[in-house]
């Protein structure tokens, strides 16, 4: 598959790949926002999210097959040190292939609820907002420049800020959601401003290839510190990390269905990503205070989040803030992976960001649809759906399944993975701490699986009111995909070890 | 001591102007005042920057006098990247190294001292981000006052926990009569 995309692809594309990626989003977002119709802004939107797609297959097989498996390119033709520079290595490429993909589905599966739940003189421009916030979200993955990625972050963090708000149509609990956000955002991007600005004082760069290569002679810097601190609480804002995650479950609760699908997918993802890529690639893992924060940090932290959000999981009514909740706590399983500090450790990490990735897509469509047919989000509205909506809420439950980490699906391989790479740094307690973690998800998708097979209706009138064609395509894809990926995980386990390997900077390993 | 202290005024303003800052934006109810708290801290960071990029002794990173001739004479091609670049080289011996390292020719021999451009450069595009945040929150305020009738978020908090409660009721009533 991908060596015939690579075949097909005309040189250009070859060529100019990585900054393409962004540039197509970015460029037909303030096109949509003049077209007319929402329906044509909708076929552009999918049409920029498949070409995004292809693009990031050619990067990952282009990354593949060169020596070195790193893809440098200047921007504007300004060498790298000085210049902006694309660095697309193993580690972006898994990452650019996941939030394109997630991207595909989601601009596929929101015709049906952005009729249902966006104004028509605001479709274009939802639709707009939707392929900034994405070239965003690509941006940050794919630029090599830590000021860059500041300002990546940032397009794709405003332009989420209007999408959640976007919900006020249906719920104006939206409105003070969205601006917490945006408060909580925006303070992360200013810490993080403030640890390059603390780089940028010790290496006089803000390459990060270029910095790594100098942070190592200066690891004893008071400033490196400082620098390294204000990046973890930042980027950790963004990406939810547990004390930090206050914006998130209103969030995902009161915006559009199709922004919580698309956001839970990506987003925190991506913020994490750039975590792990300043923690592995910009910072070595082997400095004394890096070494003491994975342990004095991050572990407890992690560990924290996939205790405590699980039990608020438990005792929310409403199925959208247990999905946010949920997100929290596996957040912190990615974060545990990536505080093990090993290579083992990290692709189980992002193992399970892939497939959380695939997870919580499903779950989101499925709620999606719900809402679309029934308008409801809580427990009790789910009672005795699977009679009347029974493709809709067998996906739900394969993806609900996979989340618990039943074996044959995608939850169980990472578990097993981040399992196995605790083991092997001789955390067996933390894999005590996974395992009743798992429990609680039990109970909280139980609930809510319960509910949806085992009640009887709560309006026997409404049955037979399947999600529309174009919702469940895309959430049967996920759907499988989470059971494809459970029993042949060659692939995702093999794009996992080459990203941590990458990220490490050694061979790979497989 | 005394010395250690008033050398880096800049920076003591700075984190002063900092914490001011996120206090406000912690501290405060009133939502527009937590945008200016935001705006405070922001700002405080462009300050951090500009300071970082100060050379003692040196001038605005503007050429001028025989620099002008000199840079027009070396005569290389733009592409290269020190034509613009060249300015901060006095500021930054790392600039300096780089530059070589990535091949490109010398840079230009410049007879004044400059600061760094490059905070320069950052922060006008940090300023950008700036506005377009404040921007994007005004108009939720907007938006939030036209729905809620008010911009104080404990009572925006307020008028949800009523709005959820009531709607649980009116739940639990249509339950009981459906049950009925």
């Amino acid at each position: 598959m991908i060596d015939l995309i690579l075949n097909l692809a005309p040189a250009w594309a070859l060529e100019h790949a990585a900054p393409l990626l962004i540039m197509v989003p970015l460029v037909l977002a303030p096109i949509l926002a003049v077209v007319p119709s929402g329906r044509i802004a909708w076929i552009m939107s999918i049409a920029a999210t498949v070409g995004s797609l292809l693009l990031a297959i050619v990067l990952l097989g282009l990354v593949q097959t060169t020596p070195g498996n790193v893809l440098s390119y200047a921007v504007g033709g300004w060498r790298p040190p000085l210049g902006i520079e694309l660095r697309v290595d193993s580690l972006n490429a898994m990452i650019l292939l996941m939030i394109s993909a997630i991207a595909v589905l989601a601009s596929i599966f929101s015709w049906p609820t952005v009729n249902a739940e966006i104004p028509v003189r605001k479709r274009p421009l939802f639709y707009s907002a939707f392929l900034i916030c994405f070239a965003g979200l690509a941006g940050v993955a794919i630029t090599g420049d830590a000021f860059n990625l500041f300002v990546f972050l940032e397009i794709s963090s405003i332009s989420t800020y209007v999408l959640v708000a976007l919900g006020a149509g249906r719920d104006r609990r939206a409105l003070p959601a969205a601006f917490n956000y945006l408060i909580m955002g925006t303070i992360g991007a200013t810490f993080y401003v403030i640890g390059v600005g603390f780089l940028f004082a010790a290496t006089g760069t803000l390459n990060m290839a270029e910095m790594a290569t100098m942070l190592p002679e200066l690891s004893g810097n008071r400033s490196i510190h400082a620098g390294f601190a204000f990046i973890i609480v930042g980027l950790g804002l963004k990406a939810a990390m547990w004390p930090l995650h206050q914006w998130l479950p209103n969030a995902y609760a009161y915006s559009p269905s199709f922004v919580t699908m698309f956001l839970s997918a990506t987003a925190t993802k991506v913020a994490l990503y750039a975590l792990i890529r300043f923690l592995f690639t910009v910072f070595r893992p082997d400095f004394a205070f890096e070494q003491a924060s994975f342990m004095f940090l991050l572990a407890p932290l992690a560990m924290a989040a996939m205790v405590i959000c699980s039990f608020q999981a438990c005792f929310q009514t409403d199925v959208r803030r247990v999905l946010a909740y949920s997100s929290v706590a596996q957040v912190g399983y990615m974060l545990l992976g990536v505080s093990i500090g090993t290579t083992i450790g990290l692709s189980a990490g992002l193992l399970h960001m892939f497939n959380h990735a695939m997870i919580k897509g499903a779950l989101f469509m499925a709620v999606a649809g719900v809402v679309l047919t029934y308008q409801g989000t809580h427990v009790r509205d789910f009672a005795g759906l699977g009679r009347s909506a029974p493709w809709t809420m067998t996906g739900f439950a394969i993806a609900a399944l996979s989340l618990i980490g039943v074996p044959l699906t995608a939850g169980f391989q990472s578990k097993l993975q981040l399992g196995y790479a605790l083991f092997d740094h001789g955390w067996w307690w933390a894999v005590a701490v996974v395992v009743f973690s798992s429990i609680l998800a039990v109970i909280y998708m139980g609930r809510i699986l319960e509910a949806i097979f085992f009640q009887p209706p709560l309006n026997p009138r409404k049955h037979r009111k399947e999600a529309p064609i174009l919702l469940l395509v895309p959430l049967w894809v996920l759907a499988l995909a989470n059971i494809y990926f459970g029993i042949a995980a060659g692939f995702p386990i093999g794009l996992a070890r080459d990203a941590a390997a990458a990220a490490f900077g050694v061979e790979a390993f497989r | 001591m005394l010395e250690f202290v008033l050398e880096r005024a800049n920076y003591w303003a700075i984190i002063g102007l900092m914490m001011i800052g996120l206090y406000i934006t912690f501290a405060a109810e009133n939502m527009i005042k937590r945008l200016v708290g935001i705006s405070v801290f922001q700002t405080s960071v462009c300050l951090f920057y500009i300071t970082l990029g100060k050379v003692a002794g040196a001038t605005a990173p503007i050429l001028f006098g025989p620099d002008i001739e000199g840079h027009h004479g070396g005569g290389h091609a733009p592409a290269t990247g020190d034509d613009a670049h060249g300015a901060g080289e006095h500021a930054s011996t790392g600039l300096d190294a780089a530059l070589t390292a990535a091949g490109a020719t010398e840079p230009a021999e410049l007879v004044n001292t400059y600061s760094n451009v490059l905070p320069h450069v950052l922060i006008l595009t940090a300023i950008v981000v700036g506005v377009a945040t404040l921007s994007v929150g005004l108009a939720l305020i907007v938006r939030i006052r036209e729905s809620y009738g008010t911009i104080e978020a404990d009572e925006v908090r307020e008028i949800d926990m009523q709005t959820a409660t009531a709607q649980e009721l009116e739940a639990d009533k249509n339950l009981s009569e459906a049950g009925a």
